[in-house]
């Protein structure tokens, strides 16, 4: 039975989602420190569809990657309590400030190095930006064929998969070959739980970094549990060219950034009594703006 | 040389409407930087569309017609536009944030390692002076667009690289006739020397499309719903208005994610753009990307139980309560005192 070599890309997000009253600095500013670091939600999506095909085909393995800064090993580690075989943490001071083409090209140097990879995985977009932009652009860049907005995968064999796609105002079917990279829709199902002797197996689950960060024997812990110890990848792992990296890397420019002012209207404030509701009703109707 | 060229998608056939807007807007980017505007179309069967795409203004539409380019797949579809934007140079291109355009966009600026802005709410021309090298850049394209969920506008800039890429949402610019018998000329694209036959590895199996049953781009009323509405079970309260009303239901990111709406029915940066008579938001908190896409509307009604929801600073009316008890309430009158 096929083995496949399944990467599954992922990335850790401030929760935009439920952004507080706080989220913001006086100075109009995001304040990142007050909002949750999660897993990307359409990468979980992904994750899954990695760990159907696992169920498939028993033998195939999953590698986790995620570029980002220390603390994205948590992200790992939730994949490893879902079932995710290995994680690789990409990090390197010489990323930051990467747009999606720079993130992108030090994704697939980090993927060429993992080898023979069939499969490449990731959510269609991440919360925090919202652009779709990475998936297709690993694909491009280790030249293989994209398959965007996944729903499921259809059918699966040694040589070819088929997966259904999600457009606007219908679906598709598309068949390819291997090696192939899927982005995977929110329409996708949801990912299976944690599981608990998963759990309690990776619990204490880091890189050596972050051991030696807390000051942790990370050596002893390292030598006795090899299966906690979360490689961690910086540039000299990955044979990038440093110019195409990071701010200098990137042909996009953040030219400057401004807080949202809306120019505030003259409201009229009602409260839900039925003669305010009615007054309104009339006006509306007497402005011919309905009726 | 260095023109602005235009992707224009294909939907079923037929030109989408969100070309149509980028070709309005570049028109009037193209007129600012004396430049030509140019089309770009690929599919099967394309005589006779370039009627309907000349009275935007377009000086030069380059077809790639093939039965083999029909429909939009990934890879043969980048191989015409990277290898035309490789000979042509354009200075800005642009393509509609739909899933042909946010497929094939990433793609192309990544092989042509150009920069691209997904989802741009509004494109300007600029220029830019980088401090540290001393250097100013004259007429760039300045792509805004809402960040971070909506919480911030950012402006971005591709100083060094070409083309400068943005995708744009459909309804996000407006759509209009530059002049009916503006002529320009067609450019018949030799397609064997544009794409390899290496190209078609990716089979399209099956294709199932349905015509659009909502259409709240064009609807005059929309009730809008969000996470604040609190079910699916409310949301039928805001079908009930909207069908009295003449009008459609719209859904924040929030509410569609929860599943008490559509996708189709997301208003939003990261949905559709809207602009109708009245809007009557209902249970939304007004979060910036999804102000984005409705603050142009003429009425603007919001149902909210916070009296200080930040939609309701751009409310021209603000009903403080619970949306089952306003709705019903609304409902009854309408149909006491219309026909």
């Amino acid at each position: 039975m096929k083995e496949f070599q399944i990467v599954v890309l992922a990335k850790q997000v401030p929760d935009t989602r439920n952004i507080g009253k706080d989220a913001m600095k006086a100075d109009g500013t995001v304040n990142r420190a007050v909002l949750p670091a999660i897993f990307n939600p359409e990468d979980l999506h992904a994750l899954e569809q990695a760990l159907r095909i696992k169920d498939q085909f028993p033998g195939s393995t999953i590698t986790l990657l995620t570029m980002g800064p220390p603390r994205a090993v948590e992200i790992l580690k939730e994949g490893f309590y879902r079932g995710a075989d290995d994680g690789i943490l990409l990090t390197d001071r010489a990323f930051a400030g990467s747009d999606t083409l720079a993130t992108s090209y030090a994704i697939s140097c980090a993927i060429r190095k993992i080898k023979n990879v069939d499969l490449i995985v990731c959510g269609r977009q991440a919360i925090d930006g919202d652009t779709a932009q990475v998936g297709p652009q690993v694909a491009e860049k280790l030249g293989i064929p994209q398959i965007t907005y996944a729903e499921e995968i259809v059918s699966l064999a040694d040589d070819k998969i088929q997966v259904k796609r999600r457009l606007e105002r219908g679906i598709e079917t598309v068949e390819s070959s291997f090696p192939v990279l899927i982005t995977v829709n929110s329409s996708a199902p949801h990912c299976r739980p944690r599981n608990a002797k998963r759990l309690m197996k990776y619990k204490h689950a880091s890189t050596i970094s972050n051991r030696q960060e807390s000051n942790e024997d990370y050596l002893a812990t390292a030598v006795a549990n090899s299966h906690l110890t979360i490689k961690e990848w910086s540039v000299n792992n990955i044979e990038a060219d440093a110019e195409e990296l990071g701010l200098g890397g990137s042909p996009t420019k953040v030219k400057k950034v401004d807080n949202i002012a809306f120019q505030s209207k003259e409201s009229r404030t009602l409260d839900d009594f039925d003669d305010d509701i009615d007054g309104l009703m009339k006006e509306l109707i007497e402005a011919h703006i309905i009726g | 040389m260095n023109n602005i060229i235009v992707y224009c998608e294909l939907d079923e056939g037929k030109i989408a409407d969100v070309s149509f807007e980028l070709l309005t807007k570049g028109r009037s980017l193209a007129t600012q930087l004396n430049c030509k505007l140019e089309a770009l179309l690929i599919g099967d069967n394309l005589q006779g569309l370039e009627k309907e795409i000349f009275p935007y203004g377009v000086d030069t539409i380059y077809m790639a017609d093939d039965k083999r380019l029909s429909p939009y797949s990934t890879l043969p579809h980048t191989s015409v536009v990277v290898n035309l934007f490789r000979e042509q140079k354009p200075q800005i291109a642009l393509m509609g944030a739909t899933t042909i355009g946010r497929d094939l966009g990433p793609r192309v600026s990544s092989a042509l390692r150009s920069g691209l802005t997904a989802d741009c709410t509004e494109l300007e021309i600029g220029d830019h002076e980088d401090k540290k090298q001393n250097k100013v850049y004259k007429d760039l394209l300045y792509q805004i667009r809402p960040a971070f969920g909506g919480n911030i506008i950012a402006t971005i800039i591709n100083p060094d690289c070409r083309p400068q890429m943005a995708t744009v949402r459909e309804g996000v610019m407006k759509k209009a006739i530059a002049d009916p018998n503006y002529k320009g000329e067609v450019v018949q694209l030799d397609v064997e020397k544009y794409v390899d036959d290496t190209a078609f590895v990716v089979k399209i199996i099956e294709r199932h499309i349905e015509t659009s049953k909502v259409n709240i781009k064009n609807s005059p009323v929309i009730v809008a719903g969000g996470f604040g509405v609190g079910s699916a079970e409310n949301f039928k309260l805001l079908h009930k208005l909207a069908t009295i009303l003449g009008g459609e239901v719209g859904a924040s990111r929030a509410a569609v994610d929860a599943g008490y709406a559509e996708h189709e029915r997301q208003v939003g940066q990261t949905g559709i753009t809207v602009r109708p008579k009245l809007y009557i938001a209902c249970g939304i908190s007004g979060q910036i990307q999804h102000l984005a896409g409705m603050m142009e509307s003429s009425i603007i009604i919001s149902i909210n139980s916070d009296p200080n929801a930040p939609i309701n600073k751009i409310a021209n009316y603000v009903i403080t309560g619970k949306v089952e008890n306003v709705i019903p309430k609304m409902i009854k009158y309408y149909k006491e005192h219309t026909k």
